[in-house]
């Protein structure tokens, strides 16, 4: 199925590719731009939509290098990703003055050092046993920010600098219109133009396309890394950690590689967020978002860069869609990761390895049967 | 940090941290036998606790404890009781044979399984805060109305019962507490000599070790995950109503956290081990109690976890280490 496309697509000539997944982004970019009719969220403002499911698609990135590439279960995923905002919202409004560009690196360091000092001790630990002790470390930063008074308490933390404007903030540089949709008809909405990166209250636009370019940008290099000698090592340790180690690959070294850069990126989608949102308190890092960051990873393919994104857009898009279904959203979610896990349990996209080793299986077993039928005929 | 509260009523922080702490342990049971037959993470086992405390809510409801007292009071507990244990059993069975069955016959990653569970637990939990609703699809939401009303808040049971202090040498003890604690640990000692002694926990715990060879042996591993999940059930039935006795009021979605402590003790323990659920559990408790008298109530939560990240540094197996497999009998 899947594996038809990819042979069709590695088998174009390169340019042709590159222009292919120039075109891909494109379309990415000027998705809020078209309103399409059937994807466009009615009643809630499509480019913020866009903008959660760039989010989503980040923290589904960082996650998939620690869940899918490591093999090390995070049930607390979300303390990075809160870890990121309240570095964010510290620096910015509560405690300084710092512009946001500043903020951000010093707000993903932040993230990726609490990544090695939560995982320097507890990666040691079997996997059910990280897996509590990353949702007890979840639990903590969000119960600490609760009761801290220096970090906003449950008030939260409000005024978190936006980022830079591009041009005049009236005008911006220049402005692009929208399309409108009517009957079998399409007309330009000049009425309301999204201006060039100014970065207001009222259109989410450009936030999305902050987001976007993080994801893309976090997107190249996963493909770099886990095509290097890094990436190799996290697999051979998420197949079998002792005959990883015997052949020379310090697991221990590399499983908290891949935890502070999962820390990292989770920490980068924190900033991000709290920027977009100007506010931010301890309810926008419940629990419950470790496991639907989990549940993105898991359901889309766990191990495959586009499984995950594809899992993190179906997360983050989908009760945005049906707000009409509101209060039975999370009914339905949870009734969709059932029927998934029990369809599907390798996830939408699984990893061209699990599929060849799936495969593999298989063929061995028929050459098993096989010899068995053969020594029945010979016997005969 | 208040250390003159903390030492003057140690004893009474002790008794109510021990009562807390066998509520958690015996749902921490659940997540162990589960764990020791399967090594899954049943996340969904909170939900069949909360369906306990609104089968025991209901019960005393539909039976008016309110105006009971006496033998009367006494026997619409006992009812209450066995209807909180039927209704937990039966939504653990069910979970056991939507959520799991198909996942552990193909033998799918441990981690699919986990998010099924979380799938299910979200189900179950949206199904009895969307109750109101869903009565009213068939007209019955005003005939209903005691039992399916403010489904989203807070249901309470407070005032059917009476709940004497005494006192013991100056210090004051809440009967429930005691019930609680007694009550706890005698199933808990019930079901340990059951898996030590019974033919069915031979099943159980050979599955554990072993399931390939437990099955040439002539265990039946389906029936035998389903007695797992039958017995987490009841024991979340007992906790859940030893728990409305305490504290009388639960929502839709009071499983999710008492589920992670429960959790928590039961990886505190030893997950797997039967007496480490219990020790996990009770430890937890008076831990979670007199940090409260320290700390302040909001660090409450915050304790329970420190305490257990501390503890698997140490012990990277818990307390009693591993071995529903390798208790003998």
């Amino acid at each position: 199925m899947n594996i038809g496309f990819k042979d069709k697509l590695t088998g174009l000539p390169k340019p042709v590719r590159i222009l292919l997944w120039i075109l891909l982004a494109l379309f990415a970019y000027a998705l809020p731009l078209l309103e399409l009719p059937i994807i466009s969220t009615p009643g809630v403002d499509f480019g913020g939509v866009l903008f959660t499911v760039t989010i989503y698609c980040l923290v589904a990135l960082g996650l998939n290098i620690v869940v899918g590439y490591a093999g090390l279960l995070d049930l607390g995923y979300v303390g990075f990703y809160a870890i990121g905002a309240y570095t964010v919202g510290i620096l910015t409004s509560f405690h300084a003055n710092w512009p946001l560009l500043l903020a951000i690196p010093v707000a993903v360091v932040a993230a990726m050092i609490s990544g090695v000092i939560l995982g320097a001790p507890t990666l040691r630990v079997r996997g059910d046993y990280l897996a509590i002790v990353t949702l007890g470390f979840g639990e903590i930063i969000r119960l600490t920010a609760v009761n801290l008074e220096w970090l906003g308490d449950a008030r939260g933390i409000k005024n978190i600098a936006k980022p830079p404007n591009i041009g005049d903030e009236k005008t911006g540089l220049f402005e692009i219109p929208h399309l409108l949709w009517g009957d079998g008809t399409v007309l330009i909405d000049t009425e309301h133009p999204t201006k060039f990166l100014v970065f207001g209250y009222i259109d989410q636009v450009p936030y999305y396309w902050m987001g976007l370019t993080a994801v893309i940008i976090v997107l190249i290099a996963d493909i770099l890394i886990k095509s290097s000698r890094v990436g190799r090592a996290w697999e051979a340790t998420r197949e079998d950690e002792d005959a990883a180690e015997l052949m020379g690959v310090p697991t221990f070294k590399f499983k908290l590689l891949a935890f502070s850069t999962g820390a990292f990126v989770g920490g980068l989608a924190g900033a991000l967020y709290a920027s977009r949102q100007g506010f931010i308190n301890p309810l926008s890092f419940l629990l419950l978002y470790s496991i639907l960051f989990l549940a993105a990873v898991v359901v889309g393919g766990q191990g495959n860069r586009w499984g995950v994104l594809l899992g993190a857009i179906l997360v983050a898009y989908l009760p945005q869609r049906f707000r009409e279904f509101d209060d039975f959203r999370v009914l339905a979610f949870g009734a969709a990761l059932v029927l998934l896990a029990t369809l599907r349990p390798e996830g939408l996209l699984p990893p061209k390895r699990t599929v060849r080793a799936k495969q593999l299986e298989q063929e061995l077993e028929e050459l098993e049967q096989g010899t068995d039928e053969g020594e029945e005929a010979a016997r005969v | 940090m208040n250390f003159e509260f903390f030492f003057n009523n140690l004893p009474e922080l002790t008794i109510t941290g021990l009562a807390f702490g066998a509520i958690y342990a015996l749902i921490a049971l659940g997540y162990t036998m589960v764990y020791g037959v399967l090594q899954l993470i049943n996340f969904a086992h909170s939900e069949v606790f909360m369906y306990g405390t609104f089968a025991t809510l209901w019960t005393v409801i539909a039976l008016n404890a309110a105006d009971a007292n006496g033998v009367k009071l006494i026997a619409i507990l006992i009812v209450a009781l066995f209807a909180s244990m039927a209704l937990s059993a039966l939504i653990a069975l069910a979970l056991e044979r939507v959520a799991y069955r198909r996942l552990i016959e193909r033998d799918a990653p441990r981690l699919i399984a986990l998010i099924s569970a979380i799938g299910a637990s979200f189900v179950l939990a949206e199904l009895m805060g969307l109750r109101d609703r869903i009565a009213g699809w068939f007209g019955l939401d005003d005939d209903l109305s005691e039992y399916v009303g403010k489904a989203r808040i807070n249901n309470s049971m407070a005032g059917t019962l009476e709940k004497p202090r005494f006192d013991v040498g100056g210090v004051s003890i809440s009967s429930i507490d005691i019930i609680v604690i007694v009550a706890a640990i005698g199933m808990m000692v019930l079901l340990d000599q059951f898996v030590r002694r019974s033919r069915l926990g031979k099943g159980i715990r050979a599955t554990a070790q072993d399931p390939e060879t437990a099955s040439l042996m002539g265990v039946n591993p389906t029936r035998t995950i389903q007695v797992t999940f039958l017995i987490g059930g009841l024991m979340a039935g007992v906790a859940a109503f030893l728990y409305m006795l305490k504290i009388d009021t639960t929502k839709y979605d009071v499983g999710f956290l008492l589920g992670v402590k429960a959790f928590t003790a039961a990886v505190l323990g030893g997950i797997g081990n039967l007496r480490g659920a219990l020790l996990g559990g009770l430890v937890l408790g008076v831990a979670e109690n007199w940090g409260q008298a320290l700390f302040g109530g909001e660090w409450r939560d915050v304790i329970a976890f420190v305490l257990l990240v501390l503890i698997l540094l140490v012990r990277p197996t818990g307390l009693l280490g591993e071995s529903l497999g390798k208790a003998r009998a």
